[in-house]
């Protein structure tokens, strides 16, 4: 009999919780945006950032607010811009050009001289503390792989001679690596380009010859004999111009007597 | 005089994570940042006050009258989760700054050890039904106040070489150890040097 009391009193203090609850959820009922759902859904979920709001679902909620401009969204690109806009109902503006991140360094131990050994923590910026790292030049890769550990697609990728390259096709270009880099030697360059330099370094070209086989020593060679090449030789170091036509850039990089204008992709 | 006796009792001497070993998983789950600590702390501190009010009611206003003491800890989990639902929706109807702040974490503490650890608490020390509040809130305060010390621990943490092995949970297990061995400083003393 008290067994049945007890089983009874749950019953119905549980049947009046749920029942109150029940009649809340009617009554306090929060009309949800649905376009913000149908935006998140569409979203990668990648969560990256890139767009400069907290996550996908803030981003979402920007979108279907009006705060925030559609396009923003560099892993789902062109494709997500579309659909979204499609959803907000406003035509599909034209998206910023895909951008990659790209390692512009392609020394290593065999080919850039060392002012001494490194064996402390695998981190680049720990390195950076420590003489701005082990190499002769202190703007190449450090090869720690500090992006590596940041980049949320594992695009980016070390080979057995520690040198660093992005994966353009994986790469989403949230910037994180560029951030975490304590060289800026990753820096963005358009999906498009054929062709990068593979050199961050500064110094005057006698000293890069010095302590580098593979680095810019601003020898002009690019800027003078391929005027349509699109690099321009700036304070000791040969830049490409994306936005010019670079028609001769795959003959300037044949003629680059140390070979640092390599493919991109 | 006694609630503040009560007060620091909760917040220090019987601290619910470092003492008790109660709520352990928001200690490690949501102690990486500080920012989701404090927001976590807030959030346990308002529903432990909340519960401990309307488990003392359901308690000796329900279940001592109709002499079922023995279904204390089956109601309560009912009262509390119920409880805890229901807040978050008038939170989310009515301030939605507020429900940005706590409303990620208030689903996570429906039927966490620690409120229910509070409820049960209030009814084997006897207390009264102020008394009972008293401690449920600070209660939530020393829980805030440990998840705020371990996730700055944890912040500063991520900046230093960890054993490959240790990194993560278990140098967080190891650092909440040390601190409630730290902790453990605190007793009765500290009562009686406070307030005589």
């Amino acid at each position: 009999m008290n067994i049945l009391f007890a089983f009874l009193i749950i019953a119905a203090l549980g049947l009046l919780l749920g029942m109150g609850l029940a009649v809340a959820a009617k009554k306090f009922a929060v009309k949800k945006d649905e376009k913000a759902e149908e935006i998140l859904a569409i979203l990668p979920g990648a969560n990256c950032g890139a767009c400069g709001y907290p996550g996908c679902s803030g981003y979402a909620d920007a979108l279907s607010s009006g705060k925030a401009q559609n396009g923003l969204c560099s892993p789902g690109g062109a494709k997500t811009t579309s659909l979204v806009a499609k959803i907000l109902g406003v035509a599909a503006e034209a998206t910023e050009e895909r951008m990659v991140a790209f390692v512009h360094c392609r020394g290593n131990h065999e080919l850039t001289k060392r002012d001494y050994q490194y064996e402390g923590i695998e981190e680049c910026s720990a390195a950076h503390m420590l003489f701005q790292g082990e190499s002769s030049c202190k703007y190449g890769c450090l090869h720690l792989g500090s992006c590596m550990r940041v980049c949320p697609t594992q695009a980016i990728h070390r080979d057995d001679k520690g040198n660093v390259t992005v994966d353009p096709e994986a790469c989403i270009g949230c910037r994180k690596c560029t951030l975490v880099c304590p060289t800026k030697v990753i820096r963005m360059i358009p999906a498009r380009g054929s062709h990068a330099i593979a050199c961050n370094s500064h110094d005057k070209g006698a000293v890069v010859r010095k302590i580098c086989e593979v680095g810019c020593i601003a020898c002009k060679i690019c800027e003078k004999k391929f005027p349509d090449s699109g690099c321009t030789v700036t304070d000791f170091l040969s830049e490409i111009d994306y936005s010019k036509p670079m028609t001769q850039i795959a003959e300037a990089a044949e003629a680059c007597p140390t070979k640092c204008i390599v493919e991109a992709r | 005089m006694a609630y503040v006796a009560l007060f620091i009792t909760y917040i220090f001497i019987n601290n619910f994570i470092l003492t008790q070993f109660l709520g352990l998983c928001p200690f490690i789950g949501v102690s990486k940042n500080s920012e989701s600590a404090i927001g976590m702390g807030m959030a346990v501190t308002f529903v432990m006050g909340i519960a401990s009010i309307i488990t003392w009611l359901v308690y000796n206003l329900l279940l001592i009258p109709l002499n079922l003491p023995y279904l204390q800890t089956l109601s309560f989990i009912l009262v509390i989760a119920s409880l805890v639902q229901f807040v978050e929706m008038i939170i989310q109807k009515n301030s939605p700054a507020l429900y940005q702040a706590l409303g990620i974490f208030l689903p996570l503490i429906t039927t966490n050890c620690a409120v229910l650890g509070i409820a049960v608490m209030n009814i084997s020390e006897g207390y009264n039904l102020m008394e009972s509040f008293v401690a449920g809130v600070a209660a939530g305060i020393g829980f805030t106040l440990v998840l705020v010390l371990m996730s700055n621990i944890r912040e500063r943490m991520d900046l230093h070489p960890v054993r490959k092995a240790f990194k993560g949970v278990p140098i967080a297990f190891i650092s909440g150890g040390l601190m409630a061995l730290a902790f453990m400083a605190f007793d009765k003393s500290l009562l009686t040097n406070l307030l005589g």
